[in-house]
């Protein structure tokens, strides 16, 4: 049978991968982006997980809000990209600091 | 192994797979594709865990909206790729792997299966043949978590307002139309009744 550490363990692997993915991506902003949606995935399968195993419908719910958010948050976030395309002609992170003194 | 655990891992390894693609991709639009990829296998693994209406959630949401928008906002951005220098990836590379694996030895020292096998957690009963996933998660949704349900749907509003609002402009030599002037326009103002005398009557050719 399957046990909740391999749920865990799975959950925690792509949470690193994405993590990992946040190092490497510094020349684009969308597969930054992309990144942060793979580790919300991550952390609604540990949600899932333990709702599974304790039996307790709670954290689906959860799951159910934080997916609402991840969208509310792509929609916000490709906006704002789009903004900065439209105004600096490129999403490098690394060209992107009008803000630093 | 039975079937069950076979599709477990087969699921996992697609995931972790289609994860290290998009992390390692340079051009965007792959990067979505792989990232649709983990978000069907992730599906499967939540229907393994009787999560079905989520797993039909995140293939009709997350697949079907945020990673067509994506997809839409990729190819409108019009962004080099062969442009990119490479150089970043390689500099990072080192580091990220470093302290990806940290991580995940971190964390799998934590919720390993010292502390969460299957003789601390054992693997819960298979819920009855009428069992309703969807009509329980109504059930709390609509009760116990009605302010919280309603404060999403004015998350999302708020998202639809703020998503207009930053990439709505207004461009002097476009032409619109004008709704309210259209609505409010009189008689007079298009149509004009001309007297004139009859003309004799036309010989036919």
């Amino acid at each position: 049978m399957i046990a909740l550490s391999d749920y865990l363990i799975l959950g925690a692997i792509l949470f690193c991968i994405s993590v990992a993915g946040i190092f490497l991506n510094r020349r684009n902003v969308l597969i930054l982006l992309m990144c942060i949606e793979l580790m919300l995935l991550a952390v609604n399968m540990n949600f899932i997980a333990f709702s599974h195993f304790l039996g307790n419908a709670t954290g689906q719910v959860f799951v159910f809000f934080v997916l609402t958010v991840a969208a509310a948050e792509a929609a916000i976030g490709l906006a704002i990209l789009v903004v900065l395309f439209r105004n600096r002609r490129t999403i490098d992170v690394a060209e992107l600091d009008t803000l630093k003194g | 192994m039975t079937f069950e655990k076979f599709l477990f891992y087969f699921f996992a390894a697609m995931v972790i797979f289609a994860g290290l693609m998009l992390i390692t991709r340079r051009n965007p639009v792959y990067s979505a594709l792989f990232l649709v990829l983990a978000f069907f296998n992730a599906a499967g693994l939540w229907m393994l865990m009787e999560a079905e209406f989520l797993a039909i959630t995140l293939v009709l949401v997350y697949v079907g909206a945020v990673m067509v928008l994506f997809l839409f906002v990729v190819m409108m951005l019009d962004i080099n790729v062969a442009e990119m220098k490479p150089g970043c990836f390689i500099t990072y590379l080192p580091v990220g792997i470093l302290i990806a694996l940290t991580m995940v030895v971190e964390m799998v020292m934590v919720v390993g299966p010292n502390h969460f096998g299957l003789d601390i957690y054992a693997s819960p009963v298979p819920h009855a043949p009428g069992y309703s996933n969807t009509g329980e998660l109504g059930s709390m949704l609509y009760t116990i978590y009605m302010y919280p349900f309603e404060i999403a749907a004015v998350i999302l509003l708020v998202a639809i307002v703020a998503a207009i609002g930053l990439t709505l402009r207004r461009r002097p030599d476009t032409k619109s139309q004008n709704p309210s002037k259209q609505v409010l326009v009189k008689r007079d103002d298009r149509l004009r009744v001309v007297k004139m005398p009859s003309e004799s009557k036309m010989e036919l050719k």
